[in-house]
């Protein structure tokens, strides 16, 4: 906690920095989870936060409200030190928890009004909020339910809700669209897009890449405590990534890579029972492959999960 | 009032009790009422006076001080407990400007509340069956409230230490009951052993009683602020100890 206050941050050069963190670290069991990052999240910006199981997340996650304290480095959000003044931070940051904590003893409604209690909300400002979130999360005419009637698509709607009672200027998510059917994330990404354009700034961690593609501006890929590329979706598959990808699929797979292919790829990589082969231009591997006999194969453009898969390895790991 | 921002955990707790207050208002009555018949009327007929005040009188002033003990103590273990690792309530409550210490303050307020609850009721029927001096004895009211803070303080310090609800039952057996038995609830610690006399002078509750019982039975009150200083005593270093085991337990 000590090296929290010892290191200085360096000077933000957009004033509008929301979060600046430098070398921040959390150490569990000699292990850091966090392993001196260093980052800042500006103002406005919509912020995914990538990693496989393990990666760091949820500790960074909680770093940042104050919920743990650092081993070393330096933090600061919403322009205050953290956690030194974390629960004036508080007041003005909403949390979206990686596992629902609604209240189970009260209803739908009522959890909101709790909730803004803990902001100390009045009962006037409550009876202005409470409808308006019920409604942001299609929830009005389940007001009366109890947490334990809802599915787990409403939780997450209310989870959000709740974290909006004090209308945030930060939103940290984590992992906000986990479990949910097609349609049920389909209308969180639709709330998630109103309030970035309501300029609310949202630091989120997802492991669906296309919804990162799809919602962020800018990505962190964590692994192993430590950020290993940012940028926005764009750049980071075009610097990381040639931009064409044949998927050779089946027995003759193998035996064709040793054989041929990889004679005709920039790089290749195995996945499960395909190979994954990254080229600049598609067209004579394509003619190649289609004069082989019982190969299959598709073609797509590059997207963020080959930067993820190249970032972090394909293989599950067993320690985390 | 950043002070006070405890005051909402506090309500939070007030607002589920509330749903299901009924119920438990008519346990809160019915079980002190079957105590007080059963073994103030019971042994009563054996012992007709406990220090120049009929055994029912002597019997209700203790029982008053249990039940604050036990109400405290059961909600700041079992209730707290599921708060804190069943139903995540208190992590919630950490993500807003709340801190570990409001969460505590919050908690052991209610159970000094639940205290009052649940002996109020005792000192009504306790009037009713004609066990009360004065309309004094409302100062047990105040009393009871702080020593509900006590026990609510003890029972958060060992929530935080529990792993499970098996946890409780070593503080309960080692503690609490030892202290239901021998605090003069049930009968004078003058007549146990000198050790276990001076052993009782260390329980909060035995001063709990040492303080209600003249105060319902219109006996002369002597020397009441050593006594409560005992209890605060208790309770101030348990509910720091508390703050400090929460911190390390929640903000890992
Ligand atoms: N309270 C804790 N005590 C001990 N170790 C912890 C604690 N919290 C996290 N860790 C460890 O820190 C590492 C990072 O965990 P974290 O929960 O931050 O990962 P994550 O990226 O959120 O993973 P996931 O995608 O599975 O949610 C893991 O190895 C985990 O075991
Ligand atoms: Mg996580």
């Amino acid at each position: 906690m000590s090296g929290a206050r010892g290191l200085p941050l360096p000077p933000s050069a957009a004033a509008e920095a929301v979060v600046r963190a430098a070398g921040l670290t959390k150490v569990y069991g000699g292990i850091a989870a966090v392993n001196g990052v260093d980052f800042t999240v500006e103002r406005g910006e919509c912020v995914g936060l990538l990693g496989p199981n393990g990666a760091g997340k949820t500790t960074l996650l909680r770093l940042i409200l104050g919920n743990t304290y650092p081993d070393a480095g330096a933090l600061e959000v919403l322009g205050l030190p953290v956690p030194a003044r974390a629960g004036e931070m508080r007041a003005r940051l909403g949390v979206v928890p990686q596992f629902d904590n609604l209240d189970p003893d009260f209803s739908v409604a009522e959890n909101l009004r709790t909730y803004g209690s803990y902001f100390g909300l009045g009962r006037a400002a409550l009876a202005a909020r409470v409808p308006a979130l019920l409604d942001f999360a299609a929830l009005t005419e389940r007001a009366e339910a109890k947490i334990s009637a809802l599915s787990g698509g409403m939780k997450r709607r209310l989870t959000l809700a709740r974290a909006l009672i004090n209308d945030p200027e930060l939103l940290v998510l984590d992992e906000p669209t986990t479990g949910l059917d097609p349609q049920a994330r389909h209308l969180l990404w639709r709330r998630l897009r109103e309030l970035t354009v309501a300029g609310k700034t949202l630091l989120l961690t997802t492991h669906y890449m296309e919804e990162a593609e799809r919602l962020c501006d800018r990505v962190m890929v964590m692994d192993r405590g430590t950020i290993l590329a940012s940028g926005s979706p764009a750049d980071l598959i075009r610097a990381h990534i040639e931009p064409q990808v044949v998927e050779v699929f089946g027995a003759g797979a193998d035996a064709w890579l040793a054989a041929r292919g990889a004679g005709q790829v920039e790089r290749s990589e195995r996945v499960g029972e395909s190979v994954l082969c990254y080229v600049r231009e598609e067209r004579p591997l394509l003619d190649a492959l289609a004069a082989e006999a019982g190969l299959r194969f598709t073609h797509r453009r590059a997207n963020l999960e080959d930067v993820f898969l190249k970032l972090t390895g394909r293989e599950l790991r067993t320690a985390s | 009032m950043p002070m006070l921002r405890w005051v909402a955990v506090w309500r939070r707790n007030l607002r589920v009790w509330r749903k299901l207050a009924l119920p438990s208002v008519v346990g809160n009555f019915g079980e002190p009422l079957l105590y007080l018949l059963a073994l103030g009327y019971g042994f009563g007929a054996f012992v007709a006076e406990v220090q120049d005040m009929p055994y029912l009188m002597f019997l209700a002033s203790g029982i008053v001080c249990a039940s604050a003990m036990n109400a405290a103590t059961l909600e700041g273990l079992y209730s707290a407990y599921v708060r804190m690792a069943v139903q995540q309530t208190w992590e919630g409550i950490l993500a807003t400007p709340l801190s570990v210490r409001d969460v505590v303050l919050g908690e052991m307020a209610w159970t000094g509340t639940k205290a009052v609850i649940n002996s109020a009721p005792i000192l009504i029927v306790a009037a009713a069956l004609g066990a009360v001096h004065d309309v004094s004895a409302l100062w047990v009211l105040p009393v009871m409230l702080l020593l509900g803070l006590c026990f609510g303080a003890m029972a958060l310090v060992v929530t935080a230490l529990a792993s499970s609800f098996d946890f409780f039952m070593y503080y309960s057996t080692l503690v609490i009951t030892p202290m239901f038995l021998l605090s003069g609830v049930f009968f004078p610690l003058s007549v146990l052993p000198a050790w276990v006399q001076g052993l009782a002078q260390g329980f909060p509750l035995t001063h709990a009683v040492a303080v209600a019982r003249p105060l319902m039975s219109g006996q002369p009150l002597e020397a009441p602020w050593g006594h409560l200083a005992v209890i605060a005593a208790y309770g101030g270093v348990a509910v720091i100890w508390a703050v400090w085991l929460l911190r390390r337990r929640l903000l890992r």
